[in-house]
């Protein structure tokens, strides 16, 4: 029973894992940049929903959409103001804009709101469902649906819509998608919006699970979801989603039967492995190209 | 239809075209030949606006180009077969030529297309489901045409299309070429290989070291003797 209750937490945590994870691939997969302020999209919609709710009193049905809005525009401004003019620069220089990024955001915020942690309000009264012995919270339920939905949603845009086939196509190949009449740099925009978009989501479903917020909470969530995405393949979208719900399993399965202190560990220790049996992750494949 | 005059590239500091000036006119098949290096592709990708010229115009269809983004190029009815094929390899064969076609609207127009590509392509069309990255080189340069065919394109430009590829695969495309140009495609082909590309073009353009040193009808051409020193070997 107690194995049951932690691989739930696991598939609870593990699909936020997963759908920040998404962000991350995503981005890689199209402009080859590890977005380090993707984490802190987390942390800007945790408090963006935190005031819609509870400063404002906007319904919080109303507050999901309009906190991805909010976070799907800081993502495109943030890839038009710092990734953009260091498209052509070397990577390094993009990577180290990143960390810059992720910074001044944790930076404004503890300006605005003050280092001290926020509480975040309880919006599921709902009872947990029981079955025979095993009682499963709402949230959980909620969350995992939500994002398991979320996912095919978005496998089902990149495969099948003609803006997602762009995107396909910009991240194999810029020079020759423009060749296409595809529009780069509006492609790129639309990665970065879905991929903050779908943080906004996890954001959310973070913070109504862990109820603290903080400047520097989206580092510790952003860093996992990072793992499970370099864990699946970078880049690979499938792989984000399986990496996530390893992570989340991995952890919560080390706090039930091993140590409160040790899935952190285990977690780093896992990617180690992975990238030691396949350094290109689960997923990863090293394509040979013909010539 | 297409007028290049004296543009200039650079890359950093490397000059690589200097003044290059030359016209394709409706309805030719117009060779640019020169060895590795000499700028062939820098000119097509100029032209593509997927890399800058410092000075120099270029005119499509009376239409100058230097403030068109590359990506508005297609829609104006100029295509390019970028050399190495550059397929979207984890894309099936349909959709690849389905990304040929992004910016038309017209889906009967599309469909007449593609049918038009299959029938000089059979291979291609028993290929769909194929992901393009495991087509054979041959394979992957007639996906790379009717890619760049499903725009419809006035100008086709291509960049050695015989790279890599077997003689009668070359004979093959090059037949393909000429039929595509009687169809009404205007062609500007540039190429390593002068024998065919001078045997199959209405003119030709010889480019060395970022210049063009010479031009003239290619069957002259093919009889010039420095040209057959230094592209046909004898
Ligand atoms: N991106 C680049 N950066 C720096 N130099 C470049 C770049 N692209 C091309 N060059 C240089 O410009 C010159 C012309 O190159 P280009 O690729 O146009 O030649 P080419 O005629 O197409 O050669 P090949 O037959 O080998 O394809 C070469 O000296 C090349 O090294
Ligand atoms: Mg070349």
């Amino acid at each position: 029973m107690l194995f049951l209750n932690q691989l739930i937490n696991g598939l609870h945590i593990g699909s936020i894992y997963a759908l920040i994870a998404l962000g991350y691939t995503m981005v890689y997969g199209i402009v080859k940049l590890i977005n380090f302020a993707h984490g802190d999209i987390i942390m800007v919609g945790a408090y963006v929903s935190l005031i819609l709710i509870t400063d404002a009193h906007v319904p919080f049905y109303l507050a999901v959409p309009v906190t991805m809005a909010f976070c799907a525009l800081l993502g495109v401004l943030i890839e038009r103001l710092a990734y953009k003019p260091l498209r052509s620069a070397p990577r390094i220089s993009a990577l180290i804009t990143a960390i810059g990024v992720s910074m001044f955001l944790q930076n404004l915020a503890q300006q605005i709101f003050t280092a001290t942690p926020r509480p975040y309000p309880t919006v599921f009264t709902v009872a947990p469902i029981v079955i025979g012995k095993l009682s499963i919270n709402f949230l959980t339920v909620l969350t995992v649906s939500v994002s398991i939905v979320l996912m095919i949603a978005l496998q089902a845009f990149v495969r099948l819509t003609k803006t997602g086939k762009a995107m396909r196509a910009v991240s194999e190949d810029m020079g020759a998608a423009q060749l296409m009449g595809i529009n780069v740099n509006n492609t790129i925009s639309i990665t970065f919006a879905i991929g903050s978009a779908l943080a906004a989501i996890g954001a959310i479903l973070y913070s109504l699970n862990y109820p603290l917020i903080s400047p520097t909470m989206g580092s510790l969530p952003g860093l996992k979801a990072f793992i499970a995405a370099v864990f699946g393949g970078i880049g690979i979208l499938p792989g984000a989603m399986i990496g996530g719900f390893v992570m989340g399993i991995a952890e919560s399965l080390t706090k039930g039967f091993i140590s409160t202190q040790l899935p952190d560990a285990v977690v780093y220790g896992i990617l180690i492995v992975m990238l030691l049996v396949k350094p290109a992750g689960l997923l990863g494949k090293r394509t040979s190209e013909k010539v | 239809m297409l007028k290049v005059e004296n543009i200039n590239v650079y890359y950093g500091a490397i000059h690589a075209l200097h003044d290059i000036s030359f016209h394709v006119e409706q309805g030719e098949i117009v060779t640019l030949i020169g060895a590795n290096g000499a700028g062939k592709t820098s000119i097509l990708n100029a032209i593509s606006a997927l890399v800058p010229h410092k000075s120099g115009t270029i005119t499509f269809c009376d239409k100058e180009l230097s403030r068109v983004p590359a990506n508005k190029l297609v829609s104006m009815g100029l295509s390019q077969v970028p050399e190495g094929r550059r397929m979207f390899s984890k894309m099936t064969v349909l959709e690849n030529l389905e990304m040929g076609a992004f910016t038309r609207r017209n889906r009967a127009e599309m469909q007449q297309d593609l049918e038009m590509i299959f029938s000089h392509f059979p291979r291609l069309k028993e290929r769909v489901k194929q992901l393009a990255g495991t087509l054979s080189g041959g394979e992957q340069q007639m996906l790379a045409m009717g890619r760049a065919l499903m725009s419809h394109p006035r100008l086709l430009m291509m960049d050695e299309p015989s790279m890599g590829l077997s003689p009668i695969l070359v004979q093959e495309i090059f037949n393909i070429i000429q039929e595509i140009n009687k169809e009404g495609t205007t062609v500007l082909l540039v190429e390593q290989n002068a024998h065919m590309a001078l045997s199959i073009a209405s003119r030709a353009y010889v480019l060395e070291t970022g210049k063009i040193i010479k031009e003239g009808n290619a069957a002259d051409l093919l009889r010039d003797d420095d040209v057959r020193k230094a592209y046909l070997g004898n």
